[in-house]
């Protein structure tokens, strides 16, 4: 019946198959208005003048903004890990006197219909004194204003006694690793419709995702409205990957604009105008020292690394820095660590976080260590693993570290159990045969693999108003919000589970801040772990009342009903479990039978697993082709291994691209090279091969009523570490690789040297 | 990405449109399948008053054979390519040309004739066009003349079609029996421009090269021929190690340039394997 455990096809999919979905650029209001955004062409300067002159001539032209306009509304504010020293590196909602990126929003056009505010935007003409722009974030240190360098922070974390670690190692390991610029890049580009609703005196934006709640709050303290005068609609979101659906420049002022002209104005970004203004990610620059002993364990690491933060620092404060500096050492005992993360400006689209923050860069790093390790001291790359893994005994683990303001406690796992399923799986020893094989016949193909830690479930909380009908159909009102990855899926069969119900009878309700007072919205795998045991939790609380209520209306012994099939059940007897709400509710006196639920907890939960890929490399043109990619991943418990392994699969193509094909390329004056799809390139199809996942439950995890832990940046974490090991692999040594993305170009000047 | 305002004609002959033409020409541009121009326009990088779309015109989509010729409509689509449209030589080698165009939306709309106007340097038609040494068939209000590949491109997005002509046919060679064509290009995911590509026409006889035609595209502003190559092929009898040699001849004789995707040098070396791989398809 749709329970924990089954793959039932996903509640979200009739109206989106019927193309019925009700994205961004779907949601219309009468009379609405259409705002185009200017964006700065030069990458660091000083703004001399805006002429606006002709634009505001333009047929159907409402209004024309630029800074000026603006000036009393303070820079977008930080969601998260905020640090001291980040706050003078805010984004304005439009430039304040400065540009400092390619893409910056200097000024706004509202008009009648988008062709006539696309005409005027062009009528725009900012006279802009070009400053050098800061392009790499190892260069020394530049001024970003007067009294602020180029560096907003350092975050620092560490354990153990290093030096006695290094005093100690019989090998010394330095090493430099990159990890290209690049990001999620969901298939909806951004939108956000401002609306004044009259009716109720309150501002409206649709088109919200991600995190509603958070974002309702920041925005209403930045235009000075009280909070329950804004509200936060989520319609279908169209993918997220962590950049959709925080506050940026753009849904600000869209809640500007419909404040100030009380008209719905409405911003649909085109894909340029994506790829310059959604966050970047990733770009770092590691130099990594590791004391190693002489059987290959690992005894410290020293990590210093540069992250490129581009022209701001926007939501996300020092997130990304904190998660690759907490979640380093990965799977790996290490006894003593110390991490210091810069976090640079240069001029570049601000970044953020995508996918695996912090995890994809840093399991690179490391991985791409052990394999060195192996590789100089002659060490299988599979045994350096086995050698350095915590041991099963030693779970709980407490790291020693910190991430996202919690402390880093691996709550369960079997790190040696996971890899020595996967070798089984694959048939370790005969794929490495058959491969040596192909070698020998002239083939260049290798195999790669690399361990990755995960992190999920992020508190503090997740509320859940849980409601059951007369008609026995069930609604949950969550805090979480959807971005496409089966929320309401999978929060019904949890609460299907419980109640014994069909998970089509329960109705989701996430995103809309009208009808929860609180919610976490959807990210850093949350919400099955903290949505789905506040569900549990409330279900379980209404089972209480109807069972004895039940008990009643049946004359039967409480503790034996049953909950299936719609019904409450005593042996023959049984009433629909409709109708045993109904009875409760008029007791209340309410209209509905409701609970209200409330999951806590200050610690996240530690999915880990590894991915194999296995690769091939063209003698001629070094076009690399994966040929196989698996990922064994412990999940702790899978609600829906369907909607699992296609979080897999999605993850997986998404790190293969960071790994070979993705990367935001700039010359060196700032101008972007990759604004267009014809530049930017996203594996396709023909690219990714049959992901095959091997979903793994077996530690589940003991902090939350259902031992899940969030499946969706597994897919993702370790690919390019596995991606680097295959290429390394199949050309027998003869390159290494310590930069992402690997293009066919880079190979053969590694190759050539 | 919304393109500027334009006018927009859609004739129903061919008259009608070489009048349009003649009557707006700087100001008006064709549209067949819009499938290089309506980006351009959407990014603003194209912003013409005219559009002359082709589309209603009976006609300009035939194909026939005439003599030794194959005679190709200018508003022929690519995907009609996707199996061989004559059962000479040429007609396997368009197919297989075809396969490495673009996407499948994008080849059941943009044609033929479109292709060879835009002229994109990486354009596998126009790569064809000029390494197969095709003749291309451009009429206006004042007459009709045809134009030798060589002439046609003149530089990147530039070929010698005057504002007011209409491409209406290209002819290529049917190659009859003893020829051996090929083809091969290297794009780094499938259906992106190629960065280099190669394509061949070679007639045997006697154990014998005795004629050779070789193409190059993605390498310079237009597409090429590499008489290098040919001056290897020519007088030998086919081998691996022929082809090899070709392609080193060809590669030697060129200097691409740059750019995000690949280094100068590194096509060169994409133009040494694409001629082989072509010598080595024509040869299988
Ligand atoms: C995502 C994508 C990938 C692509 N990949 C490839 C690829 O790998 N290889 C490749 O070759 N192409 C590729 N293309 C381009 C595609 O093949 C275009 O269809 C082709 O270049 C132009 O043909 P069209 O009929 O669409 O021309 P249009 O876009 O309609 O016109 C192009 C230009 O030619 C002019 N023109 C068109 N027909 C005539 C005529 N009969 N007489 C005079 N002028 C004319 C127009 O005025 C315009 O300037 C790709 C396009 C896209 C969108």
């Amino acid at each position: 019946m749709g329970g924990i455990g089954r793959s039932v096809t996903r509640l979200e999919d009739p109206p989106l198959l019927r193309g019925q979905g009700r994205f961004a650029a779907d949601i219309r209001f009468p009379g609405e208005l259409h705002m185009r955004v200017v964006r700065s062409p030069i990458a660091h300067g000083r703004i001399e003048q805006i002429d606006i002159a002709d634009a505001l001539d333009c047929p159907g032209v409402v209004a024309v903004w630029t800074g000026a306009d603006v000036a009393e509304i303070p820079p977008i504010d930080f969601r998260q890990m905020r640090i001291p020293g980040l706050g003078d590196y805010r984004q304005p909602i439009l430039a304040q006197g400065m540009v400092r990126y390619v893409g910056e929003p200097v000024a706004l056009v509202i008009a009648e219909t988008p062709y006539q505010a696309e005409d005027a935007a062009e009528l725009v003409f900012a006279d802009i004194e070009e400053l050098e722009p800061v392009m790499t974030a190892v260069q020394p240190l530049g001024e970003f204003a007067p009294g602020l360098t180029t560096e907003a922070g350092v975050v620092r974390k560490s354990y153990g006694d290093l030096a006695a670690a290094f005093e100690a190692a019989a090998h010394v390991f330095e090493l430099e690793f990159a990890i290209g610029r690049h990001t999620g890049v969901p298939m909806e580009t951004r939108g956000a419709i401002g609306f004044w609703n009259a009716e109720q005196e309150r501002l409206e934006m649709h088109g919200a995702s991600k995190v509603p709640h958070a974002n309702r709050l920041a925005i209403a303290k930045m235009l000075d409205l009280p909070p329950e005068q804004l509200h936060l609609f989520e319609g279908h979101v169209g993918g997220g990957f962590g950049i959709r659906g925080e506050v940026y420049p753009e849904d600000v002022l869209v809640c500007l604009a419909a404040l100030r002209l009380r008209r719905p104005v409405k911003w649909i970004e085109d894909r340029k105008e994506h790829l310059l203004a959604a966050n970047h990610s990733r770009d770092q620059h590691h130099r990594i020292r590791a004391a190693v002993d002489a059987q290959g364990v690992v005894l410290g690491l020293e990590d210093e690394f540069f992250v490129d933060q581009g022209g701001y620092v926007r939501t996300h404060a020092s997130t990304v820095t904190d998660l690759t500096a907490g979640m380093l050492p990965g799977p790996y005992h290490i006894p003593a660590f110390a991490a210091a993360g810069h976090i640079r400006l240069t001029n570049k689209t601000p970044a953020g976080t995508y996918r695996a923050p912090g995890r994809y860069e840093g399991t690179f790093v490391r991985e791409r260590l052990m394999d060195a390790i192996a590789d100089r001291l002659g060490i299988d790359r599979v045994e350096i693993r086995r050698r350095n893994l915590i041991p099963a005994e030693a779970i709980p683990f407490k790291r020693g570290l910190d991430a996202l303001g919690t402390e880093v406690v691996y709550d369960a796992a079997d790190f040696a159990g996971l890899l020595a399923k996967l070798e089984a799986s694959v048939d370790l020893p005969a794929l490495r045969e058959s491969l040596a094989a192909r070698r020998a016949a002239g083939e260049q193909v290798g195999l790669g693999l690399a361990y990755f830690v995960e992190k999920s479930g992020l508190g503090p909380f997740d509320d859940v108003i849980l409601s059951i009908a007369a008609t026995g159909r069930v609604e949950i009102v969550t805090g979480a919000a959807s971005v496409g990855q089966g929320v309401e899926t999978v929060m019904a069969q949890v609460a299907a589970s419980v109640l014994g119900v069909a998970h089509t009878d329960c109705t989701v309700v996430h995103g809309q801040t009208d009808r929860i007072a609180r919610g976490m919205g959807a990210f850093a795998s949350r919400v099955t772990v903290m949505t789905g045991a506040a569900v549990s939790m409330a279900a379980e609380t209404l089972k209480d009342r109807l069972r004895a209520r039940a008990a009643l209306l049946l004359q039967a012994d409480a503790t034996g009903l049953v909950f299936e099939g719609g019904l409450i059940r005593a042996g023959e007897a049984s009433v629909p479990l409709g109708e045993a709400a109904a009875a409760c509710a008029a007791e209340d006196g309410t209209p509905l039978l409701t609970a209200e639920a409330s999951f806590t907890t200050d610690h996240m939960t530690y999915p880990y697993g590894v991915h194999l890929a296995v690769l091939r490399v063209d003698a001629e043109t070094f076009g690399m082709v994966v040929e196989r990619f698996v990922v064994a991943f412990d999940v702790g418990r899978s609600v829906n291994p369907m909607l699992v392994e296609g979080q897999i699969h999605g993850g997986a193509a998404q790190g293969i691209g960071g790994a070979l094909f993705e990367e935001f390329i700039y010359s060196a004056d700032g101008q972007p090279l990759s604004a267009s799809f014809a530049d930017y390139l996203l594996p396709t199809l023909n690219e990714v091969p049959m992901v095959e996942a091997l979903v793994l439950e077996d530690a589940p995890s003991p902090i939350n009523p259902l031992g899940v832990k969030g499946a969706g940046e597994g897919g993702i974490t370790a690919a390019g570490a596995a991606i680097a090991a295959a290429v390394e692999d199949a050309l027998q040594g003869r390159v290494s690789i310590t930069r992402l993305p690997i293009t066919p170009g880079r190979l053969r000047i590694l190759h050539l040297n | 990405m919304k393109p500027a305002a334009f006018a927009y004609h859609r004739p129903e002959s061919r008259a009608q449109a070489l009048a349009l033409l003649a009557e707006h020409g700087d100001e008006a541009k064709i549209i067949s399948g819009g499938q290089s121009l309506v980006p351009a326009m959407n990014f603003r990088l194209a912003r013409p008053p005219i559009l002359i779309d082709i589309n209603a015109i009976p006609g300009m989509d035939d194909i026939r054979e005439e003599g030794g010729t194959l005679v190709i409509g200018a508003r022929c689509r690519h995907a009609h390519f996707e199996k061989p449209v004559s059962s000479a030589p040429i007609g396997l080698l368009l197919s297989r040309v075809a396969a490495n165009i673009a996407h499948t939306p994008i080849r059941s709309r943009g044609s033929f004739g479109g292709s060879l106007s835009h002229a994109d340097p990486a354009s596998e038609w126009c790569c064809v066009a000029r390494g197969l040494e095709a003749e291309l068939v451009a009429e206006s209000t004042t007459g009709r003349r045809t134009i030798p590949a060589a002439a046609f491109f003149q530089t990147i997005f530039t070929t010698a079609l005057r504002p007011d002509e209409l491409l209406t046919e290209i002819r290529l060679p049917l190659f009859g029996p003893g020829w051996h064509c090929g083809f091969a290009e290297y794009a780094r995911r499938a259906g992106d421009f190629a960065l280099a590509m190669a394509v061949v026409a070679c007639r045997v006889e006697g154990g014998v090269i005795r004629e050779a035609r070789v193409g190059l595209g993605g390498i310079a502003s237009t597409p090429v021929t590499s008489p290098e190559a040919v001056a290897v092929l020519l007088g030998q009898a086919p081998s691996p190690a022929l082809f090899l040699a070709a392609g080193q001849a060809g590669a030697d004789a060129t200097s691409p340039d740059g750019d995000i995707h690949a280094s100068g040098e590194y096509r060169q070396d994409l133009v040494r394997a694409m001629i082989r791989r072509a010598l080595t398809q024509a040869f299988a």
